[in-house]
């Protein structure tokens, strides 16, 4: 039994997160009848997609042996943007363009400081993400922003044929992240990194250049997250996004990524997503305490990644 | 065994019928070992025989499958390092176990520091032990500067002052002359001589025959994990310990040469610098030719070939490939001009070692498979991973296996299907054969000279003069950092190339042998 499932787990690192979610869903189940309801269920998706979002450039990051840490702050930042050009009268396109273009801005220039200047992606984002909570902060003078066209909920609080927006949005942000991450030869190149950056820069692969593009990716995911939470409270929140990397960190992990780099895929970043949302909610129907729930989702986390060393090749 | 204490007839240390496997390969098949008080041993084989491992395991690093271990006539079974040490096992390891930022004495004392009633350490103390170690062993050693800072001959006497400090029993040396220069390796010997007097055992691995002769009193010779043969160092002959390293006459296990007819330029590079402060080196790569780097270790070798592919900043170079300027930039210009690089270390500079085999061999060929849409055509790729493990005979059950799970050979063909897969017809290979047993070792020459056969042109370097000498069609020697001169015909052989290696060339040097030499900055070698 323990070596099937360690094979299993060798050839997929989402194997474990999924016997977690399924074993989580299951017990919630039980726990409370209200759990498996469709009104539920719609609630959990919409709660975890600007998570789930934010993820995937985590994902890259840690990926290729980095991390992100700014993606909270830009997500502030770009949901600011974009809500006060809005609220100015710019034309939406505009305005989600421009968000859009500051979480790249943010992207290039971490991944910039990363690759070209060698610094070390935690300080660098570090620093990336007190720049962009300023910055957020000066745009709105500390204020949220309100007074935004009634169109712009459509993005946070709409429906797709029946699906909610923030779900749709999410869905697709996974399935290109996927296609690059396991279908083109980026992905190949960013999990190489993460392997053995040497190795691959000696191949005569410019790693400096997907590293780059990573932390690019991250900074885009950022911005779409930052719009759609935007939208969702229908006003721009400076202070919004605060500790947000840390549960994308998270998701990343319990994903079954290493934290190393080398190891890991974003399904398996969908599913931690989904483990952290399930727990969240369930833990809120059962009328746990957040004091309380943050105590369990730290132990989760613990939990989690000890069962995975268990079973990660080479180990006793 | 003149020299050696006969108090006890009693071993001070014996293994008998050690096996021990790893997954896919059976590398200690039965292995006997005698060590005696004040006997300095030597362990002798081909790399892959097994003496590593035979380290590890009396070093409490692995643990035998099979077999005894007596110490002192108890049996013992170590379940760590810590624990060897504790009963007296030291182990000067070729890559050094120092703290480059910490000066001699703290590394000496590094974990058990001795400290007064307010939990301060003693430096003064330390400091005395520590000169008094020194004193023991008759060398001087700066106490006060990092010990990053002193050079390999010097680092190693901390080491070896660091095992007398823990009262070590039985020292064992893993290749501790491979990077000394001769002088520096007489002193050492000096160093060992005193230890036997005292009574320690030795145990002492090493490639060069001609030391073995000079301090060994006893020799365990092991070929692919089992021994082939125990013999007093009085009485055996050079040729005879060869045979039997070998099993066969080495010169059998080098492909002929071509013929060095007309050869066209392929490469021409000038203004090379290994470091800033060393001479330039200029050279001519010929298509279809093996073009040896020799030296000694740190002599500048690989950073030159660095230096080419653009790896290491070297302002000023010059490269021309078919009579055109190339710029080398970095390894990917390199790669794009179609120089491909085998590292040295093909664990952490080759390989992805955790990823399959496919992973590594299309890592920086998956344009080829990737079809208009930008998506991995993951048919083709599998079905020329496939062609090219069969060409290179790589040994493993499928693409999927990682590479990690691979013998040192099969490794470094994955390495060569890498840059095969590119077609780049320039191929630096830095030390091809480390690691690998013979039979992989004959396999891999084969290929490379089939590969100049098809035209491509190869840069070897190596430290093994043999295979410098038997595989090369001219020889680029280093000396300091730079080339000191580039031999070929009857002046390619191992006199002139070791001559050339340990001096600026002018004249020729003797063994070497100067036992009240100081260890100085005499001879750079980089640690």
């Amino acid at each position: 039994m323990r070596d099937s499932l360690m094979a299993l787990s060798r050839r997929s690192t989402a194997f474990l997160p999924a016997m977690g979610l399924i074993v989580v869903v299951i017990g919630m189940m039980f726990l409370n009848s209200r759990f498996l309801s469709l009104g539920n269920l719609e609630n959990i998706g919409r709660q975890v997609s600007i998570n789930a979002i934010i993820s995937v450039g985590m994902t890259f990051a840690i990926l290729t042996g980095g991390i992100d840490l700014s993606v909270g702050a830009t997500m502030a930042l770009t949901g600011t943007l974009t809500a006060g050009l809005l609220a100015s009268g710019v034309s939406g396109v505009v305005a989600i363009v421009a968000g859009i273009g500051a979480g790249m801005v943010f992207g290039l220039g971490n991944g910039l400081c990363i690759a070209g200047l060698r610094m070390p992606p935690i300080i660098v984002t570090l620093a990336s993400m007190s720049i962009a909570r300023g910055l957020g902060l000066i745009y709105t003078n500390g204020y949220p922003v309100t007074g935004l066209p009634d169109w712009f909920g459509f993005l946070g609080r709409g429906t797709i044929l029946g699906v909610q927006t923030p779900i749709v949005i999410m869905a697709l942000t996974f399935v290109v992240a996927y296609v690059m991450l396991e279908k083109m030869p980026i992905g190949r190149y960013i999990f190489a990194i993460g392997g053995n950056e040497d190795a691959v820069r000696l191949s005569g692969i410019d790693a400096r250049r997907y590293k780059v593009i990573v932390y690019l990716v991250s900074g885009v995911t950022a911005a779409i997250a930052g719009i759609l939470l935007s939208s969702r409270l229908m006003s721009g929140q400076p202070n919004a996004g605060m500790g947000f990397e840390l549960d994308a960190i998270a998701a990343v992990v319990l994903g079954g990524t290493a934290i190393s780099g080398g190891r890991g895929s974003i399904i398996g970043t969908l599913i931690g997503a989904l483990l952290l949302g399930v727990l969240n909610n369930g833990l809120n129907l059962m009328n746990i305490s957040p004091y309380v729930q943050n105590v369990i989702k730290g132990a989760i986390i613990l939990l989690a990644i000890f069962i995975s060393r268990q079973t990660r090749p080479g180990a006793r | 065994m003149t020299e050696m204490q006969s108090s006890s007839a009693l071993p001070l240390l014996k293994l008998q019928g050690i096996t021990k496997s790893f997954p896919g390969v059976k590398a200690l098949k039965g292995v006997s070992l005698e060590l005696m008080r004040g006997e300095i041993h030597a362990l002798l084989g081909e790399n892959g025989a097994g003496k590593s491992t035979i380290i590890k395991i009396i070093g409490g690093i692995q643990r035998q499958d099979e077999g005894e271990m007596v110490l002192d006539g108890e049996t013992c079974h170590f379940t760590s390092y810590r624990d060897a040490i504790a009963r007296g096992i030291g182990i000067v390891f070729q890559e050094f176990s120092l703290v480059p930022d910490l000066d001699a004495v703290d590394n000496i004392f590094l974990g058990r520091e001795s400290r007064n009633a307010l939990g301060l350490s003693r430096r003064a103390a330390m400091a005395r032990q520590a000169a008094g170690l020194f004193e023991r062993i008759g060398v001087q050693i700066d106490l006060s500067v990092p010990v990053g800072r002193l050079s390999v001959a010097e680092q190693q006497f901390v080491e070896i002052a660091k095992a007398l400090s823990l009262d070590v029993r039985i020292l064992i040396l893993d290749e501790p002359t491979a990077p000394l220069t001769p002088n520096e390796a007489a002193l050492l010997f000096r160093v060992m001589r005193q230890l036997r007097v005292e009574g320690i055992g030795i145990i002492f691995v090493s490639h060069h025959l001609e030391e073995i002769f000079e301090i060994c009193d006893r020799i365990t010779i092991l070929r692919d994990g089992a021994n082939v043969g125990l013999t007093p160092v009085a009485s055996c002959t050079m040729d005879h310990l060869v045979e039997m390293m070998v099993g066969r006459r080495i010169e059998n296990s080098f492909p002929p040469k071509a013929d060095t007819a007309e050869r066209s330029v392929l490469l021409t590079a000038r203004h090379l610098r290994s470091r800033s402060d060393a001479a330039m080196s200029d050279f001519d790569l010929h298509a279809g030719e093996i073009l040896g780097f020799a030296g000694l270790v740190g002599s500048g070798r690989t950073e030159t070939a660095l230096a080419l592919i653009g790896a290491l900043p070297c302002p000023g170079k010059n490269v021309t490939m078919h009579g055109r300027d190339v710029t080398l930039s970095d390894p990917a210009a390199a790669l794009k001009a179609g120089i491909g690089l085998l590292p040295e270390n093909r664990k952490t500079e080759g390989l992805i070692l955790p990823f399959s085999i496919r992973d590594n061999i299309s890592i920086n060929n998956l344009a080829q498979y990737t079809r208009r849409t930008g998506l991995i055509d993951r048919r083709k790729e599998r079905e020329k991973t496939a062609t090219l493990m069969r060409a290179l005979q790589v040994k493993a059950p499928d693409d999927e296996t990682a590479t990690v799970t691979l013998s040192g050979g099969n490794q470094q063909k994955v390495v060569i299907a890498r840059w095969l897969n590119r077609r780049c017809p320039i191929l630096i290979f830095d030390e091809p054969t480390r690691g690998i047993d013979v039979g992989a070792k004959a396999e891999i020459y084969r290929l490379m000279r089939d590969l100049t056969g098809e035209g491509y042109a190869i840069i070897m370097i190596s430290s093994e003069l043999p295979e410098i000498v038997g595989m090369c069609d001219r020889v680029a020697v280093f000396y300091r950092g730079a080339i000191s001169t580039i031999l070929e015909g009857d002046a390619l052989n191992a006199e002139e190339i070791m001559r050339h290696a340990t001096s600026s060339g002018t004249k020729p040097v003797g063994p070497g042998y100067a036992p009240h030499h100081p260890i100085g900055p005499g001879a750079p070698l980089h640690a």
